[in-house]
């Protein structure tokens, strides 16, 4: 019997890998220096400590470290390369690209932008929920200056092609920003190669600490940005603020053993992912989210037709994990990313996303596939629409009373 | 989302789960909700000759609170006479089972499942019917 809760909701968070926090330790206590003291060992010792990890995130993503800017994580670090570039460049254009997929740290920015006068065109991805291309190529405009596209989903797992959507970009003169939140130590990131100026990156969904995160800005052909934050001039004038060593020191060493061991550590969540996959997709009506090849192996998002997502969760409390139901929102909307699928409503209320992570193990998704056979099955008994579904009745053609 | 003990015990052990036969002509039954609103509530009662509720029955497609408050009020409905049962406000069902706000619409649908439920019976029986919809027993 595995130790409940079980948790499996690793796109949310994950936990510092004890690793990480061992290292993180003595820079919380003698090792307390402020790495922009230039007078003293103690600055010294932390801006050492501040610059060995630059080199650990930019080892992951094979860039320069200097290309690496501190943020407080991958919501400023979008708000960063967003309302940054846009500002900066809008004497070329006012025109910016993204998809209805992406987060709200990159939705909001856009939404904000709108407000100041600029115009963003949101794509619609296909029902895989990945970009097609020819569309994102006709949506290109003489003043568009940045699209965004986020690598990997955190919803439902998909990889976007931003190699393709880079070339793209480079080809037309537009700057390419991708949150890379969800996809580091999940998808090999190559930024020698990539044609993609902005990336943001997040420690917390690597085994890293929560609240701090990096933004990469290209120093070849150079990007500039305007500075969201203003004060003391760190990271050169970019982000300003006293560097958090402890927590960067702690996303150094986080993505340093994601570079180690995501070959390993992958194939051995894929194993576990299609294991629980197999498992549930033997009951009926259970619905894949989202492409199943190009996408991160930790990731699962089904829709379980006729079960309301948040009284199956009720129902599978023994596990942690996350749904589409509007009742687990406090706006009572579905998960916008699967109606951008174009789930309909019942199935984006019936999702749950279920992420794995290092320390899953097999008995966990063996005890998980048992319970919700368990409970799928119970509140399907309890359900009008599964009565309805199983005498043949279409769901679609009933006049239901609307509320 | 945090629940009342008296959500999760009903949810846990809901009350009077089933059916009953639509086509009897001492049965009412009100769906109300959408499956696109992410509820919808399925209410049976069946009323005797002396115009009690002596039977009934739910079946609910929803959230936690959803399923507490249509199980609730099958217990509640029981051994009352139809304006008794029409009486029951969904301010009393969201106390009893205090419902976090954002939860509140969970026990008006409620409510509107026993109306539909009423409406139907007396439909069935001829009596000038609140003006209620009620909801086409074929597709029940």
């Amino acid at each position: 019997m595995p130790k409940l809760p079980i948790y499996l909701d690793y796109s949310a968070t994950t936990p510092i890998d004890p690793r990480v926090a061992e290292i993180m330790i003595p820079y919380l206590t003698e090792k307390f220096g402020n790495p922009a003291s230039r007078s003293h060992a103690f600055g010294w010792d932390a801006d050492q400590a501040v610059e060995r990890a630059r080199e650990e995130v930019a080892g992951l993503v094979n860039c320069d470290p200097k290309e690496i800017v501190w943020t407080s994580g991958a919501t400023e670090s979008d708000n960063l390369a967003i309302k940054g570039a846009a500002q900066f460049y809008k004497g070329k254009g006012k025109h910016l690209i993204t998809v209805r997929t992406e987060h709200k740290a990159v939705l909001d920015p856009m939404r904000e932008l709108e407000r100041q006068g600029f115009e963003v065109t949101y794509l619609d991805p296909e029902p895989s929920g990945l970009l097609d291309l020819d569309k994102f190529r006709a949506a290109i405009r003489a003043d568009t200056i940045l699209a965004s596209v986020m690598h990997v989903n955190n919803e439902i797992g998909v990889i976007q092609d931003i190699e393709t959507i880079g070339e793209i970009c480079r080809g037309k003169g537009v700057l390419f920003h991708v949150d890379a939140a969800q996809s580091t130590g999940k998808a090999p990131i190559d930024l020698a190669r990539l044609k993609v100026d902005l990336m943001s990156f997040s420690a917390h969904k690597t085994y890293g600490p929560k609240g701090i995160g990096a933004l990469y800005v290209r120093r070849k052909p150079r990007i500039r940005l305007e500075a969201q934050m203003h004060g003391g001039g760190h990271e050169r004038g970019m982000r300003s603020g006293t560097l958090a060593t402890h927590q960067i020191v702690g996303m150094g060493a986080a993505f340093r053993i994601a570079a180690e061991e995501m070959a390993t550590e992958n194939e051995r969540i894929r194993c576990l992912r299609d294991k629980l996959w197999t498992g549930v997709s033997t009951l009926d009506e259970v619905h894949l989210n989202g492409d199943m090849q190009q996408r991160v192996p930790h990731n699962l998002n089904a829709s379980f037709n006729f079960v309301e997502g948040e009284s199956l969760m009720m129902a599978i409390k023994d596990l942690a994990v996350s749904s589409g139901s509007a009742c687990t929102s406090a706006s009572l909307e579905p998960s916008y990313v699967l109606k951008a699928l174009g789930r309909n409503d019942e199935l984006a209320h019936s999702s749950i996303r279920f992420s794995i992570g290092r320390f899953t193990t097999e008995q966990d998704i063996d005890f998980a596939v048992q319970l919700l056979h368990k409970h799928v099955g119970k509140l399907r008994d309890l359900s009008p629409l599964w009565d309805m579904h199983r005498a043949g009745i279409d769901l679609n053609s009933v006049q239901w009373a609307a509320h | 989302m945090s629940y009342s003990d008296k959500v999760l015990d009903h949810y846990e052990n809901p009350r009077n789960v089933g059916a009953l036969e639509a086509n009897d002509a001492s049965v009412g039954t009100g769906m109300v909700g959408a499956p696109a609103c992410g509820d919808v509530m399925k209410l049976q009662i069946k009323v005797n000759d002396a115009g009690i509720i002596e039977e009934a029955r739910f079946k609910t497609y929803g959230c936690g609170s959803a399923i507490a408050s249509s199980s609730l009020v099958t217990e509640w409905v029981k051994g009352k006479t139809l304006d008794q049962a029409l009486a029951i406000k969904n301010t009393a069902i969201a106390e009893e089972l205090a419902l976090p706000p954002v939860k509140i619409h969970c026990s008006i649908l409620a409510e509107d499942a026993i109306k539909a439920a009423v409406a139907d019976y007396r439909n069935k029986h001829e009596v000038v019917s609140a003006g209620y919809a009620a909801c086409d027993p074929a597709a029940a």
